[in-house]
């Protein structure tokens, strides 16, 4: 902050012409030095996690600070792939993939009909549902586990992906919401000139109204696909067969107290689990800050 | 005879059409969008039913029976309230989790509101800044950051290290029960990212003019975060605040993977943890259902709290923009 630096300028002799010129270098060092240092200090665990999974496991904790191995390798990479239990780590990716590509695809398609429906659509007790949505975007999960996890029980859903991915079907309360309001933006006048050219309700969802809110769903989608990734608890519950693990319960295995003790391969696992978390971040950053910058949407 | 007036009217402004077609032509129209409404919304309709209405109904069933899943609930009345109240492990999970979201969720919030106004700023690099702090929150939740804080406060790991490089003695943090759960709120402050993205979006709608008043009434900057800062960016405080108080409480994955089950000595067994290991790893699904709605409950109440001492703190501008 420009500020921060203004009593240490003030103090410096304005003795030459280009004085000015050196207190923007001044103020702009004494901005970015810190700055940088503190944002370094941030993503350093990862790094070293990172850093880390290319060391020769004997210098993992001799040389622990190091970012840069002193002899680079990958056999940490080969001997976490070969998994463990007789699973390979692919399997585990690709369900993960199968969880987080399914979860994130059927719950954007259909909180964006939901929305729709919500958000331009007046119908008989639309207001008593849309209140009854919000109410349940207050409730947190962890009253509705147990006897969910009874249903599905019920069901014989155990050890399938079903009871992860058939409620997503349903849509999620936030995200409807969220597209909501995106539809609210949009003027009605689309929607009318739509029907006087012969559209019916239908027809102005999948025409008018789904090719605008592309950015909402996007961003609906980056977070979908982020929780589902990275959630624990739904695959705890329901998975138990190796066979079945996401990666999330593969690298809970793999790093057990009881059973882990090859750290470089569990940090070459662990990093490449977050390959895909970074490069969606990497590329959609832009659709994530406006997300939770507008919505409030929190991660995790 | 007013009140039919009113109706008449309102519902002229919702058909949104000429009041004197509208009994002729609304019936059709009318009834064909009841019919898609319910159409459009009705995937979220039955997962409303199926997925939320049906198990909060069972869920507070439950929670006054004995469930062991093998047999049929047996109806136990309060029982399983009672039993709280004399189970110790519950009442070491309640002061694990008060005590995680009382350090953890303010000091999450400061180093978000100070990174936020580090980075309130029109020079190159920021957007790249920006991403680095950010970086660590999206990550945050997985079990891969879960697995390598391990290590990261492990005996041998990077904090231990450079305390030893200062000339710190080692710390046994995982071991020692007043420590453990350091490891934990020193993970949730770390993921500051989404309170600091929400306070910056605030930052960035505080007037410039209100600080060149402030400055020429000689205001400094301690004087000015305070008189202006801070106050209009209250409502985004408080929004902060509730969101992220409820998620601290229903922290899991953290105790589960870091601290090992909530070891040492349950120091580090939070709430939602506990509730999990009763239910699903005893399989005493009843105790785990009553758990959860006194979880409710003080998830609730907190929020009224918080709503209640609102109006002493948060302070609106008038309505007229929103």
């Amino acid at each position: 902050m420009a500020a921060i630096t203004g009593p240490t300028l003030r103090r410096l002799p304005k003795l030459r012409q280009d004085a000015g010129q050196r207190k923007a270098i001044v103020s702009s060092m004494a901005y970015h030095a810190p700055t940088l240092i503190l944002s370094l200090l941030m993503i350093y665990p990862i790094l070293w996690m990172f850093a880390s999974s290319f060391k020769v496991p004997t210098d993992i904790w001799k040389d622990v600070s190091s970012l840069i191995p002193k002899q680079p390798t990958l056999d940490n990479y080969i001997k976490g792939w070969a998994g463990f239990g007789g699973v390979r780590f692919d399997t585990f990716y690709i369900n993960s993939f199968i969880y987080a590509g399914g979860a994130t695809l059927f719950q954007v398609v259909s909180s964006a009909i939901a929305a729709f429906g919500f958000a331009r659509i007046r119908f008989f007790g639309r207001n008593f549902w849309f209140t009854c949505m919000l109410l349940t975007l207050m409730l947190p999960v962890q009253v509705l586990i147990i006897p969910q996890y009874i249903m599905f029980k019920q069901l014989g859903w155990i050890n399938t992906y079903l009871p992860l991915l058939v409620p997503r079907l349903c849509g999620s309360a936030f995200f409807i919401f969220m597209i909501m309001q995106f539809i609210r933006g949009l003027p009605k006048e689309l929607d009318e000139a739509a029907r006087i050219d012969g559209c019916g309700t239908i027809g102005i969802f999948f025409r008018i109204i789904l090719p605008l809110i592309q950015p909402a769903m996007i961003t609906a989608a980056i977070f979908t696909f982020y929780w589902t990734w990275e959630d624990f608890m739904g695959p705890l519950l329901y998975l138990s067969n190796p066979k079945t693990y996401t990666l999330s319960l593969a690298l809970r295995g793999f790093a057990d107290p009881g059973t882990g003790t090859d750290w470089g391969a569990i940090f070459a696992m662990a990093s490449l689990s977050l390959v895909p978390v970074f490069a969606i971040f990497v590329f959609f950053q832009r659709y994530l800050v406006q997300g939770i910058s507008t919505t409030g949407l929190t991660g995790g | 005879m007013n009140n039919s007036v009113e109706l008449a009217r309102s519902r002229s402004r919702r058909a949104a059409q000429p009041a004197a077609r509208r009994r002729v032509a609304l019936s059709r129209r009318e009834l064909s969008n009841h019919l898609s409404g319910y159409l459009f919304i009705s995937p979220w309709l039955i997962g409303f039913f199926v997925f939320t209405l049906i198990p909060i109904l069972a869920s507070f069933y439950l929670a006054f029976t004995r469930y062991d899943t093998m047999s049929a609930p047996v109806w136990s009345g309060t029982e399983n309230f009672e039993k709280m109240i004399e189970d110790t492990r519950y009442w070491s999970s309640v002061r694990a989790t008060l005590y995680y979201v009382m350090a953890a969720i303010p000091l999450r919030l400061i180093f978000a509101l100070a990174v936020a106004m580090l980075l309130n700023s029109d020079r190159r690099g920021v957007g790249i800044y920006r991403a680095m702090f950010y970086a660590p929150s999206i990550v945050g939740g997985s079990v891969a950051v879960a697995v390598m804080w391990r290590q990261v406060f492990g005996t041998e790991g990077l904090v231990n290290f450079f305390l030893a490089l200062v000339g710190a003695p080692r710390v046994v943090w995982l071991g020692d029960p007043a420590t453990a759960i350091w490891t934990l709120i020193i993970l949730a402050a770390w993921q500051f990212g989404s309170p600091m993205l929400i306070f910056l979006a605030g930052l960035r709608q505080i007037p410039a003019q209100l600080y060149e008043a402030a400055a020429i009434d000689g205001a400094g900057r301690v004087a000015k975060f305070f008189s202006i800062t801070l106050p209009m960016l209250s409502p985004v405080v408080f929004f902060n605040l509730v969101m992220q108080t409820i998620n601290g409480f229903i922290a899991f994955t953290q105790a589960l993977i870091v601290t090992d089950n909530g070891r040492p000595l349950d120091t580090t067994l939070l709430y939602v943890l506990y509730i999990y290991q009763r239910a699903f790893q005893n399989l005493q699904m009843g105790y785990g259902a009553a758990m959860a709605w006194v979880l409710l409950g003080v998830i609730a109440f907190v929020t009224w709290l918080l709503f209640k001492s609102s109006s002493r703190w948060v302070f609106y501008e008038s309505k007229e923009g929103e």
